[in-house]
């Protein structure tokens, strides 16, 4: 227990002590991958530690993200409130989407949250005149404050997204590490056995899933008004598919896990769709004499080839290894 | 047809109405190609290929490539390319899917969740190829003939026509082949029990194998088909891919006949809807219709094995 | 002590397809005793016991636990409720350690209770099966007699009220099996046993009263003795 409050506290310590020294290209993508790793580590609670694997999560960080910026825009709240609807949406998303997904399993529940997140990317779409649709839609340098602070600044944008970073970190390693959490890491095992002992796993699944969609939802409000902009690839079924990446690579069932899958995947996507893929495409072209016209923007290739290694090759992810065969403690 | 006069829309006039479902009809069939192959793998292998549709893009492109190879290279005739391009582009998918199945699921012991991540993989590595070497743009393929029929009202073309003929007969020789063969027999029996058909020295690894390919090579011979009507693109995999799973989730697992009848429905609503009104409303409550049956009628789909 | 009903089953039937895997006309276990299950394999005896637990919900039929019908109570709160039910295939977690085995059946009764400790309540139930030294290893890593009395311990930390245990001894020692049926014993001063069992000595060393169960019915119910000289009972085992 000592260990693993050390352990949470060094990491957020450290991402503190990272900020005076980063770049400010680095520094803009750690903010943004600080978020998104919010949502890694919603994920990570529902497939990691319940063992629910969900194809549909991009309908609750769409949830947080336009329940927040409709508000700004339609509504003219300020970006506070505007953030608490947001997480709201997602929570009620979340609740009524357990309701009916948690009563399939397996196969079933992942193909039930794919659809129903589809038909959410869908109704985003079919509300253009809202949404701005594919496109779109920023939201005003001037609106983006909170408390007196100008949310588009570098460093006040990294901060908060250090702090709900560090919020839902602290609040998945409470929750795994709690009697509710033994019991969702038991569901994951062997469900009938769980309900065999007097707890209904229902209960618990349905309290798990609807955790994972609120910090989903809080990153979708967070990217809103930290990044200024809203817009439908944001539920679209990839960003589905990215947490669920993301935790695979960093390990599931391990609290920092999403942080490290985010953080490497993002870098390797920026690498590779900045300086690998453009080089690999003149190379082709200039040395094989095949026309590859494509090849500079297939950077989601990387995406398609590190799932079906993971998944083939390191299923329990880096961390998940690390714990296996080193560090049997680590949360 | 009475749900006609409950729709918040106009009647649309008769002879659009008419272009609406042969319009519908065309699509139908080849969504029912399409959803047969995903039927087929769902029902015998237990595996939920996501990467079905981007067989079917590859068959579309794969057709490309040999028509304008043929015709521009060569200086072949249309059909003749567009020939070739129907045995050759399925041959080619089907064997890229045999390859996947040795190569990424039987590794996986065709556990389904697992199967399901990495076919996701699959996914985007068939889709990033193409886009890397086929390009971005969507590109046109000349239909092998062109006459129009004439009706008393508008001319329809002919090739759309000899699509729907031709999925017909394919769908009737997988359905022979299914049912009246031997090879039918081992895919059933491998469905029935994998384990015992194992015993019963069935080459289960192969069937497999087969089965996937077999699967995938439906959907590249639906594209080459509709590729002289919709354009080959590399992202042209999304949609085919929904409405297979709407088909085969609504049609129920495993039984072709409900699939048929469903692609029918499906295929044929999509394509009267989409001439004639906004096909987002029309998609966003066909998925929500495929959810509700998964959670209300399980046993529809995913039975009793699908834990 | 005169016998009183704790829990009870009227016209159980549980249909399987078109099969009738169980079909009981009344059945009681009364607070406090041990009683065993026995009947050749493919009797109902599983599907019996998990009827009365909730497992599955039977095609017609009426079970009341301690005066209050709980037909329609779904497991998890029998279990709560004090049913408890021990598997026949080893269910154990696998990649948890045995203390988090045990402590999972030991938080619940905890909550239940609204007091008490989860650590000394799992220790407990681990120190009663022998196996409180190893409770920091992986429940997957232990001797197949080791991960059935896990299974048991977790049924103990449990604290019920009736204790159902599915061929508790399969697949263990004879040593093993002295010390459980010691254990049993122990138990039996607080806890109602219902033990399905095809090990003939321990029935006979632990059962009150035996209930023989045969193509879903029961064939005959009396004491040890009186099931040893019962001529239907040797049929069944036996083969008419």
């Amino acid at each position: 227990m000592i260990r693993s409050i050390l352990l949470h506290s060094f990491v957020i310590a450290a991402l503190v002590a990272l900020e005076p020294v980063l770049s400010e290209y680095h520094h803009g993508n750690l903010a943004r991958i600080m978020v998104l790793a919010v949502y890694a580590t919603g994920y990570n609670l529902l497939f990691g530690y319940t063992g629910l694997l969900s194809l549909g999560h991009a309908m609750f960080f769409a949830a947080g993200m336009y329940g927040c910026a409709l508000m700004i825009r339609l509504a003219e709240w300020s970006v506070g409130p505007a953030f608490v609807v947001g997480v709201i949406c997602a929570l009620i998303a979340g609740i009524v989407v357990g309701f009916l997904a948690l009563r399939t399993i397996g196969v079933g529940f992942m193909i039930v949250t794919l659809m129903f997140a589809e038909a959410a990317y869908l109704t985003i779409l079919y509300y253009n005149e809202y949404t701005r649709g594919d496109e779109g839609f920023t939201i005003a340098q001037s609106v983006r404050t909170i408390g007196g602070l100008d949310l588009s600044d570098t460093t006040t944008r990294y901060f908060a997204a250090l702090t709900l970073f560090s919020i839902c970190l602290i609040a998945s390693a409470a929750v795994v590490q709690s009697k509710a959490g033994r019991v969702l890491v038991a569901i994951r095992e062997n469900e009938d056995r769980v309900r065999m002992l007097g707890f209904d796993p229902f209960r618990y699944k349905l309290l798990a899933l609807v955790l994972s969609a609120v910090m989903a939802g809080a990153a979708g409000a967070a990217y809103a008004v930290l990044f200024g902009y809203a817009g439908a690839s944001f539920a679209a079924v990839q960003y589905s598919i990215f947490p669920l990446l993301w935790v695979l690579l960093g390990g599931p069932g391990t609290t920092l896990g999403p942080l490290l899958g985010t953080v490497l995947m993002f870098y390797l996507v920026d690498y590779a769709s900045g300086t690998i893929m453009p080089g690999l495409a003149g190379m082709v072209e200039t040395q094989f004499g095949i026309e590859a016209p494509g090849l500079a923007s297939a950077y989601l290739l990387l995406v398609g080839v590190a799932l079906v290694l993971l998944v083939l090759f390191a299923p329990r992810g880096l961390l998940g290894t690390v714990r296996a065969r080193m560090i049997p403690w680590l949360p | 047809m009475d749900l006609i006069s409950y729709l918040p829309f106009s009647l649309p006039h008769p002879a659009l109405l008419a272009a609406g479902v042969l319009e519908g009809t065309v699509l139908a069939a080849v969504l029912a190609l399409t959803a047969l192959g995903l039927s087929i793998v769902f029902g015998i292998m237990r595996v939920v290929n996501v990467a079905h549709g981007e067989f079917y893009m590859l068959g579309a492109v794969l057709a490309w490539f040999i028509t304008h190879t043929v015709s521009g290279t060569v200086g072949g005739p249309p059909w003749l390319g567009f020939g070739i391009a129907l045995i050759v582009a399925p041959l080619v998918v089907a064997s890229m899917a045999a390859a996947t199945d040795w190569l990424v699921l039987k590794r996986l012991d065709y556990d389904p969740e697992a199967t399901i991540v990495a076919t996701i993989g699959i996914l985007y590595i068939i889709q990033q190829l193409a886009l890397t070497f086929y390009g971005p743009d969507a590109r046109p393929v000349e239909a092998p003939f062109d006459f129009r029929v004439q009706t008393p009202w508008f001319g329809y073309s002919g090739y759309k026509l000899s699509v729907v003929g031709a999925a017909i007969l394919l769908m009737l020789v997988v359905w022979l082949v299914l049912t009246r063969t031997k090879i039918g027999l081992i895919m059933r029996a491998t469905q029935y029990d994998r384990e015992t058909a194992q015993a019963f020295g069935i080459p289960v690894d192969k069937v497999y194998a087969g089965v996937f390919a077999l699967g995938a090579g439906l959907a590249a011979i639906g594209a080459v088909l509709i590729v002289p009507i919709q354009q080959a693109h590399y992202l042209m995999g999304g949609d085919p891919l929904l409405l297979s799973f709407i088909v085969v989730i609504l049609g129920g697992l495993g039984s072709l006949r409900g699939t048929l009848v469903a692609a029918i429905f499906i295929g044929l609503s999509d394509g009267i809807i989409s001439t004639l009104y906004e096909p987002t409303l029309a998609k966003i409550l066909a998925t929500l219709l495929v959810a509700m049956v998964l959670v209300f009628r399980p046993q529809g789909l995913f039975g009793a094995r699908a834990a | 002590m005169a016998a009183v009903a704790q829990l009870s089953a009227e016209g159980l039937v549980k249909d399987f397809g078109g099969l009738r895997a169980v079909d009981v006309a009344a059945f009681t276990l009364n607070k406090g005793e041990i009683r065993a299950v026995i009947g050749p394999n493919g009797a109902g005896k599983t599907t019996f016991v998990s009827l009365l637990c909730g497992r599955f919900p039977p095609t017609a039929g009426r079970i009341t636990f301690e005066g209050r019908d709980i037909t329609a109570m779904p497991a998890h709160e029998r279990v709560a409720s004090g049913i408890a039910y021990t598997f026949q295939i080893t269910s154990i977690f696998g990649n948890l350690s045995l203390y988090d085995n045990v402590a999972l059946p030991a938080q619940r009764r905890v909550t239940l209770d609204g007091g008490g400790h989860v650590r000394e309540r799992a220790m407990a139930a681990l120190e009663r099966v022998g196996l409180a030294d190893r409770s920091r290893e992986i429940a997957s890593s232990q001797s197949y007699g080791h991960q059935r009395l896990l299974e048991v311990a977790m049924g103990l930390a449990l604290g019920p009220k009736v204790l159902i245990l599915d061929e508790p001894t399969q697949g263990l020692a004879d040593s093993e099996i002295a010390d459980f049926i010691t254990l049993i014993r122990e138990v039996a001063q607080e806890t109602t046993i219902l033990l399905i069992e095809h090990n003939m000595p321990v029935v006979m060393a632990l059962a009150e009263t035996i209930t023989v169960l045969d193509q879903g019915r029961i064939l005959a119910e009396g004491t040890p003795d009186a099931i040893r000289e019962n001529a239907a009972v040797q049929t069944a085992y036996l083969g008419g």
